[in-house]
């Protein structure tokens, strides 16, 4: 019952934003909103940027790969000599080589794969100048690659997609520090930690024990974390830590935060198209993915752990506790757990390594979708456009036309462009993957052997390429292969689909617009909404069945037994 | 399914180009089981990535079964081998049927001597294939029009059978809009002299016979979009399959190369892989069938997008020309007297209007063509006085454009009844035409000329309406009589007093747009419309310059083909669509005999994922290759056929193929393979 109140509250708050959020920012991007006007100009002069002048879209991907490499540079140099830089009350050492490139990838690609302990090796510079910056920056360069496509749409005959530079300040300013402010103010008063101060030491009299407890500029990461579907966290606890996430407030609060822009982009898109119910169709389509894995996942995860049941422990009746927080129960945590995965975020407050069978599939599989239910900010956005162009042309050949989206049509260009790419996240995944299995010291690294070993892998490099981040746990991935693995799979995960989107916005700009007719294949319909979650459902079960037969489906089959 | 078809198309061989042959067809399938051979070569494998991945992993397969033998090796590698036969089979098919009457019209091109008129006026006779563009020749009855031409002198009545199929001779005269001559086509009466238009190996007939042969087919821009899909869907499983090993050496199981295969060439779309180029030829073949001839394939795709189509009012929406229907005498005036003056008025009239009042006055008033006497003389019509007529001993009758006759009738004194203008003005506005009749000084009354529109059209327009297709009538008419007919008729639109320049004003408006536009036309001012439209479709009567401008050529000049050709089109990309979709959808049912099949000694559990309960895991694997090798040869019918098209709006279309193809795509195989691993267990061998 829990569980349908909650879902029912972010429901509705999720509704009203989406309407409100979306509308605005709509308005951002559209240059419509001016109220910061005085705080983007002197950014624009400083980069040298004429805030007025559109870039095409090779332009537009080239200002966007330069201004990520030069992240990354940052991210990494700063890793690197935090022991030199202020802020540093723990005296963290500098980060190792692979680990500070493969940290520096993750975050500036939105994935926030954590192979460290955060506690244990960043310094309060490190958290807040390379990591959280990144969290806000990435997250804008993932929704100014959906603005972009879907100028694609709006332009008629356009040799521009927009200006990246604008794009990417305005989506920061105007959308995701406002929020993210807001929401840090609500996580301290529920009693999130935020201090520049260094950790406390307490001794426990009674057990005569010596703790020192972290502390940090929690709260404000948290935020952004979340809002940004970045996913990584100050602690390595991520959510189930109560320094982050301290009370069933904030755990819902989180969980709404990830969802807020995903779903709101598709108000955005359906009214810079100049149609709400083209973005509607692409809502249901996300909310319906995201209702039937959320649902199957509390139901799985109220289930009897099938270990336990095999051991001879029948009466599971509070359901899977299994490295569950009990603040949370079943219901919350599962909630949180795969609205994290489906947004490419990655936060997590239960391990996922001890759900259910069924339970940790349902994670697995919602990302191996390809992050489209709702998916990251932004990112969620233009590959579900992506699998809409695959959709349309499918369906458009069935209505005896030449398909066409929005009134651009779909032809051999369009179609390269996002066959390729949909497919980029599917063959990284299986052949790192395939590849892990063939090197001892990735196999080794896993904490479990048979099925559940193989998932371990399987998810790992399933979260990376699609830049969710979102650790299974039972993988000690903090070693050359991981991180160098790791990281080609977030890059490739994220620029690889990108600079597809970017060409593809580029041509249908270039594209007049065909008018529509009672010939014309109707995308704002729910048999559309129909036919795009069977694409989606069919591209990722094809791709990844024998895999998932291998993983979570052997295990769940075997009811119970260790391998 | 082939036996039907054949029988119909029996009976539609009486036109002229040989009617495409029945799939059971001796002189098609024999040679096309050779070809289904020499296709093998990896030249042209290639060109087809799905079908080459597969021919790969035959010879894999093949490599297999020599080194490590076994039955089971050897039955997957032969029903991968019958994969890569049946895609070629099916592709040779449907070139075969072309070829065949390919090879018939070859036999029409004419190997006898023409005569050239040389320079000086002297005849002499030179083979006609050392003809030159430019060259005079003289034709006579009985000549077989040695090359394509424009007659320069003279009239003939020409027998153009061999190239239509229509029996009826047709005249054909030196300028206007008549003169195009065709090469192959015979000379029946009369001697004309043609100026050859054509370069040798460039006629019409040439043309012909390297359309329904496919020589120069290229790959349209819908088959290459479709291709890059299927391209994508076949990169993205060699991953999946390969990276299966891996995963299954860290599972402690083995897994051999042989079922590597078999999941791969049965997850990668064989099915429209194998049958996409069939598809686009028979879809060219059906519009042959058709007597249209399409210049490109490109051409017959864009007639599937057409939004908004031109059509003459002339012929396609009304029968021919427009015909007298009815008298209105004017005050004291007896209609049998306005009867037999407008009849005195036609008698000279050779225009089908002319010719319709005689007709009408024959009918109501049984008044027959009379001896004139001696003293009377015809007036023909001119543009000028928009009246034409007889003077007969003295007295001047005359019909014609009602305020032309009024004006003739007050120029002679006479008074104009007041009825006229309100009688005359009705009829435009419903679509008649009036035509005042005066004798002498005396204005007697109006006949009324009719359009007949034809039966059934406004159900046709009607089905336009729900494929999106807007429908325009182009009329010479004043806008009046053109509103009238357009709503009698349900079309959306009209353009009255439609001149060549305004029809292309039209079509580039409508281009602007973003619309795609079809127009039919045959004179030569058609010329720069058609050419500009996305889909021209010439009548084979019109000019050579006509027919060059247009994209297609209608060999029956009907101006109704247009809608054939739009169906056509349209099929043509829903039939791709469709089979892409079951294609895809098959695979589901795949999996869950191949999937089990490869890992259930290793996780005795997955045994639940064989939901088919198939008997063993070779036997699955088997069942499922052979069900992937027999639905290409199952469908083939199918692809050269078409899909059903039954006009209707686009989510009623989408939903009845989503619900045939991708629902039915999905159950099928669960049935096929079940029955196959039925009867494969019931043989015994595994």
């Amino acid at each position: 019952m829990d569980a349908v109140l909650e879902i029912a509250v972010l429901v509705v708050a999720l509704a009203i934003t989406w309407r409100f959020l979306g509308a605005y920012m709509a308005d951002v991007y559209s240059g419509k909103l001016k109220w910061l006007d005085t705080v983007e100009r002197p950014i624009y002069r400083l980069l040298g940027v004429d805030p007025k002048g559109g870039q095409s879209w090779k332009r537009y991907g080239a200002s966007l790969l330069i201004f990520s490499l030069v992240s990354l540079l940052i991210t990494y140099l700063i890793l690197r000599v935090q022991n030199l830089l202020p802020l540093n009350p723990a005296h963290m050492k500098a980060v190792t080589p692979a680990l500070a490139f493969n940290t520096a990838v993750s975050f500036v690609t939105n994935t926030n794969w954590q192979n460290y302990a955060g506690e244990q090796t960043m310094s309060y510079f490190s958290q807040m100048a390379a990591l959280a910056v990144q969290q806000f920056v990435s997250a804008a360069v993932g929704i100014a690659v959906a603005i972009a496509l879907i100028r694609g749409f709006s332009n008629r005959g356009s040799s521009t997609i927009g200006n990246f530079w604008v794009d990417l300040v305005r989506g920061v300013l105007y959308i995701l520090l406002p929020i993210a402010a807001l929401a840090t103010v609500i996580f301290v008063g529920e009693g999130a930690v935020q201090t520049l101060s260094g950790a406390v030491t307490v001794h426990n009299v009674l057990n005569n024990a010596t703790q020192t407890i972290p502390r940090g500029p929690v709260a404000s990461m948290e935020a952004i974390k979340q809002l940004g579907t970045n996913g990584g966290g100050f602690f390595n606890a991520n959510g189930a830590s109560p320094f982050e996430n301290p009370t069933p407030l904030t755990n819902l609060l989180s969980v709404y935060l990830l969802l807020a822009i995903p779903f709101s982009l598709t108000y955005t898109f359906g009214k810079m198209v100049g149609s709400v119910r083209q973005g509607l169709a692409l809502l249901g389509v996300m909310f319906v993915f995201f209702i039937v894995w959320t649902g199957i996942t509390i139901i799985a995860e109220h289930g009897a752990n099938p270990a336990l049941s095999a051991a001879g422990l029948h009466s599971q009746s509070v359901g899977n506790m299994v490295g569950k927080e009990s603040r949370f129960g079943t219901s919350s945590s599962a909630i949180y757990n795969i609205a994290s995965t489906q947004t490419s975020t990655g936060s997590v407050d239960s391990s996922m390594d001890s759900y259910t069978p069924l339970g940790g599939m349902m994670a697995l599989s919602g990302m191996m979708l390809g992050e489209v239910t709702p998916g990251g900010v932004g990112s969620g956005m233009y590959t579900i456009l992506l699998f809409a162009i695959v959709t349309v042309f499918i369906a458009g050949l069935m209505v005896g036309r030449t398909p066409e989206y929005l009134g651009k049509k779909i032809q051999a260009k369009e179609m390269k462009l996002a066959s390729l790419g949909v497919l980029v996240m599917p063959i990284t995944v299986l052949v790192l993957t395939g590849v892990a299995m063939l090197v001892p010291s990735a196999t080794d690294a896993t904490l479990n052997k048979g099925p559940h070993g193989f998932t371990e892998i399987l998810y790992a490099f399933t979260s990376q390429a699609n830049n969710n981040g979102s650790a299974f746990a039972g993988l000690s991935s903090n070693n050359a292969f991981y991180n160098i693995m790791g990281a080609i799979a977030m890059w490739l995960g994220r620029f690889g689909v990108i600079v597809p989107s970017l060409a593809l916005a580029g041509t249908l700009a270039s594209k007049g617009v065909v008018p529509a007719s009672s010939g014309t294949f109707k995308t704002d319909s729910a048999l559309f909404g129909a036919l795009l979650i069977g694409v989606i459902l069919v591209v990722g079960a094809l791709t990844f069945f024998p895999a998932l037969a291998l993983g979570p489906l052997a295990e769940e089959f075997s009811k119970g037994r260790l391998f | 399914m082939a036996i039907v078809s054949e029988a119909k198309f029996e009976e539609e061989s009486i036109h002229g180009i040989p009617r495409t042959r029945g799939l059971l067809d001796k002189q098609v399938l024999l040679p096309a089981l050779r070809d289904s051979f020499l296709k093998l070569n990896p030249k042209q494998q290639i060109k087809n990535p799905v079908m080459f991945v597969v021919l790969v992993g035959t010879l894999v397969s093949l490599y297999e079964a020599f080194v490590k033998g076994g039955l089971f090796t050897w039955s997957i590698t032969a029903w991968l081998a019958l994969t890569v036969l049946f895609a070629n089979f099916a592709e040779a098919v449907a070139e075969g049927r072309g070829k065949a009457q390919a090879d018939t019209l070859r036999k029409m091109r004419t190997d006898s001597n023409a005569r050239k008129v040389g320079e000086n006026g002297s005849e002499l006779s030179i083979p006609s294939a050392a003809l030159q563009r430019g060259d005079l020749v003289v034709c006579e009855a009985g000549d077989v029009i040695p090359s394509d031409g424009e007659i320069i002198e003279g009239v003939a009545s020409v027998d153009e059978s061999a190239i239509t199929g229509e029996s009826a001779p047709v005249i054909r005269e030196s300028g206007g809009d008549r003169s195009a001559v065709t090469g192959g086509t015979k000379v029946l009466s009369d001697r004309i002299v043609i100026r050859i238009t054509a370069e040798q190996g460039k006629t019409f007939l040439d043309r012909m016979i390297n359309l329904v042969e496919g020589a120069n087919r290229k790959k349209t821009p819908n088959e290459i979009a479709l291709t890059i899909l299927l391209s994508a869907l076949t990169v993205i499983f060699i991953p999946v399959v390969v990276a299966i090993d891996p995963f299954a050496s860290y599972s402690h199981s083995q897994v051999s190369v042989v079922i590597l295969i078999s999941l791969l060439v049965c997850l990668i779309p064989t099915t429209i892989g194998a049958l996409l180029s069939a598809i686009g030829i028979a879809g060219m073949d059906r519009l042959v069938q058709r007597n249209v001839l399409a210049m490109s394939g490109r051409a017959v795709e864009a007639a599937g997008d057409v939004q908004t189509l031109l059509l003459d009012k002339t012929g396609t929406i009304t029968l021919g020309n427009r015909m007298a229907s009815a008298f209105y005498p004017l005050g004291e005036v007896d209609e049998k007297e306005l009867a037999e003056t407008a009849q005195l008025a036609s008698l000279a009239d050779e225009t089908p209007e002319g010719r319709s009042i005689v007709v009408l006055a024959k009918e109501r008033f049984n008044i027959r063509e009379r001896n004139l006497g001696s003293s009377y003389s015809f007036v023909p019509f001119t543009a000028q006085t928009r009246m034409s007529g007889i003077d007969l001993d003295g007295r001047m009758i005359r019909k014609g454009a009602t305020d032309a006759v009024k004006n003739w009738v007050i120029s002679l004194g006479g008074s104009v009844p007041k009825e006229l203008d309100e009688i005359s003005d009705r009829l435009a506005r419903e679509g008649r035409t009036p035509l005042a009749v005066s004798y002498g000084d005396r204005l007697l009354g109006v006949v009324e000329l009719k359009d007949t529109i034809k039966q059934g059209i406004r159900e046709k327009f009607e089905q336009l309406r729900t494929l999106g297709i807007r429908t325009v009538m182009i009329t010479g008419d004043n806008p009046l009589t053109a509103a009238a007919i357009a709503s009698e008729a349900g079309v959306d639109d009209y353009m009255a007093e439609a001149t060549p320049e305004a029809k292309m004003a039209l079509i580039l408006k409508e281009q602007e747009g973003g619309k795609l536009v079809a127009m039919t036309g045959d004179g030569t001012n058609d010329a720069p419309a058609l050419a500009q439209a996305d889909v021209g479709v010439a009548m084979n009567s019109g000019t050579t310059a006509a027919k060059e401008a247009g994209n297609m050529v209608d060999l029956d000049s009907s101006p109704t083909k247009l809608i054939d050709i739009v169906e056509i089109g349209k099929q043509l990309l829903i039939t791709r669509g469709a089979l892409t979709t079951f294609s895809i959808a098959n695979d589901v049912a795949k999996y869950f005999a191949i999937i089990p099949a490869l890992f259930v000694s290793r996780y005795k559990g997955l045994e639940a994922l064989n939901i088919m309960r198939l008997h063993s895991p070779t036997s699955a694997v088997l069942s499922a290759v052979i069900f992937n090798a027999l639905i290409i040869v199952a469908l083939i019918p199918l692809a050269l056929r078409g899909v059903k098209f039954r006009p209707a709006t686009a989510s009623a279309l989408l939903r009845r193929n989503v619900l045939i193809y991708g629902v039915g795509g999905l159950i099928l195989p669960f049935i096929g393979i079940k029955l196959i691993d039925i009867i494969i267990t019931a043989l015994g061998v595994y």
